[in-house]
């Protein structure tokens, strides 16, 4: 007899054409992982935390870019992680994604060590990198089909993988096309699809928005939010519309600091206006203005 | 290993895609093959055999194997896809080794291509086959001590020009370390046991036995050896990019 936990990890769990290894990952973590790790939120229940950071700190140089940056997201929640320029929001990503070693603290992906369980940690993550780097000699099609075998999805579920991703991002007739010949707006469609094929349980961001014209905004921001209620999201971005339509909570980083951690309409209350623009603006004065 | 064919596949794509493969191929081939009949004296000695195709190739890869190498890492750090790549869930070592088979296979295929010249000396004459098949042999693995030494090169500087540059230069000097003139200019300046240190590193001299058709299993084993060295080194330099 299955267990009531169990129906809901089935229910939660990616619907299309994944890699099996981790679909059982999450549904084992959702089923026993998450009472370890879990914490309690409100006093009253348990949370499974998908992506967890603790400590982070990053130095290139004598400039310190990330100072002790601590963070959870659960699974089902889509966080934004604003900040000014230079506030320490890619390198965060970098660091949560793998990508870049900190200095000090420690991520975990699923219930994997990133530094310790690099691969298992990584295959458990969508990754969209600044400025959505690609190989511009290959078309989308062959660059998704990279990725796909990259991460063991190979014959038709690759397939199916790929096509899934790139209807849900709408490459459409491009996706035969070079991808130097595409515009910024469908080669960050590209990196998405990238991001979102292996249908991972967490996903980060860096301004997925970013280059689109206001109707793919539109069309993002929904599959982001199809996507947001059985992943944990985390998004950097500037855009505060991107926030406010998708986000339910929010954290802002400054000069490296974590300096707020909420919900965007608790911060937009702050202030006179009740905007969440103005609650930026007071918060990260000091730096914007520097 | 879907990861590592993957990369490899997706490498080999990449060369198909963009000239330095095809140079590299074309070069390799019109150069072995001329100089050969041109420059290497093959009419005027009056024997069939390829010792003066087989002792060009050192000299070939020198240049033409950081030409095609100088790319692998430099050119993933200048479009930012490292960060792609370094965040699939594949160790860097994998990633490096399906770099340098992937460019490894673009040198079976230049080498492939001079095998006219094998047709041509067996019409000619009778030439001793299994030397040739023994340094075709170990031109490959020499090959692939090139290759990897130039992706080392890439991974360290994180520029082509300077990984050609580097690449060559080093190369020059392992090619070289073990030809009489190197030896007795470290014996004459710093004595014998120096000219004993040097001489078993040359890759030319390395190659000289399967020339004469002597299958040299120590020379076969030191290529393979420098290549794992020098992919280790790589996959140091290319994980050292995640300290920022």
């Amino acid at each position: 007899m299955r267990h009531k936990r169990q129906r809901n990890a089935d229910r939660n769990m990616p619907r299309a054409a994944g890699s099996r290894t981790l679909q059982s990952d999450v549904k084992s973590y959702l089923r026993d992982g998450a009472k370890k790790s879990a914490r309690k939120t409100d006093g009253s229940g348990e949370t499974s935390m998908l992506l967890q950071a603790t400590g982070l700190s990053k130095s290139f140089g004598a400039r310190k870019a990330v100072r002790n940056v601590t963070l959870s997201i659960e699974a089902g929640e889509t966080v934004a992680l604003l900040g000014p320029n230079g506030a320490g929001k890619t390198t965060t990503l970098r660091m949560l994604a793998g990508f870049l070693e900190p200095d000090d603290g420690a991520v975990r992906a699923l219930h994997y060590d990133m530094r310790r369980q690099r691969v298992k940690a990584q295959a458990s993550v969508g990754y969209l990198p600044e400025g959505a780097p690609l190989y511009g000699e290959m078309t989308p099609w062959s660059y998704l089909n990279f990725i796909a075998e990259a991460r063991g999805l190979t014959g038709a579920k690759g397939r199916a993988a790929l096509m899934r991703a790139a209807n849900q991002v709408g490459l459409g007739a491009t996706i035969y096309q070079a991808i130097d010949t595409l515009s910024k707006g469908y080669k960050r469609r590209t990196a998405l699809a990238a991001a979102i094929l292996h249908d991972p349980p967490i996903l980060l961001l860096d301004e997925p928005t970013d280059g689109l014209d206001p109707n793919q905004n539109v069309a993002i921001r929904a599959l982001i939010r199809e996507l947001a209620h059985d992943k944990a999201i985390l998004i950097s971005t500037h855009n505060l519309e991107d926030v406010e339509t998708m986000c339910r909570r929010a954290i802002v980083i400054d000069n490296g600091h974590v300096v707020a951690d909420g919900e965007p309409a608790e911060f937009a209350a702050r202030t006179p206006s009740k905007k969440l623009g103005d609650f930026f603006r007071a918060i990260t004065q000091h730096d914007s203005a520097a | 290993m879907n990861a590592f064919l993957a990369i490899y596949r997706r490498e080999i794509e990449g060369f198909i895609q963009t000239p330095p493969a095809y140079i590299f191929v074309a070069a390799f081939a019109a150069l072995a093959g001329g100089l050969t009949f041109q420059g290497g004296g093959f009419f005027e000695s009056s024997s069939a055999d390829l010792t003066a195709f087989f002792a060009l190739h050192p000299w070939l890869f020198v240049i033409l194997a950081p030409a095609l190498t100088m790319k692998s890492w430099a050119e993933e750090l200048r479009q930012g896809t490292i960060e792609t790549l370094l965040t699939l869930p594949v160790s860097v070592p994998f990633i490096a080794l399906a770099k340098h088979c992937a460019a490894w296979t673009t040198i079976f295929f230049a080498l492939l291509l001079t095998t006219p010249i094998w047709f041509t000396v067996n019409y000619l004459g009778a030439p001793d086959n299994a030397a040739i098949a023994a340094s075709y042999g170990m031109s490959f693995l020499a090959a692939g001590a090139y290759l990897a030494l130039g992706q080392a090169c890439s991974a360290i500087t994180g520029h082509q020009a300077a990984a050609f540059v580097a690449a060559v230069l080093i190369g020059l000097g392992f090619t070289a370390a073990g030809s009489p003139a190197i030896t007795d200019a470290a014996a004459r300046s710093l004595g014998p046991l120096a000219a004993d240190f040097v001489a078993p590193f040359g890759f030319a001299a390395r190659l000289e036995p399967a020339w004469r058709g002597v299958l040299d299993i120590s020379a076969a084993l030191y290529f393979l050896f420098f290549a794992a060295i020098a992919l280790a080194i790589t996959s140091l330099f290319a994980s050292a990019r995640r300290g920022g």
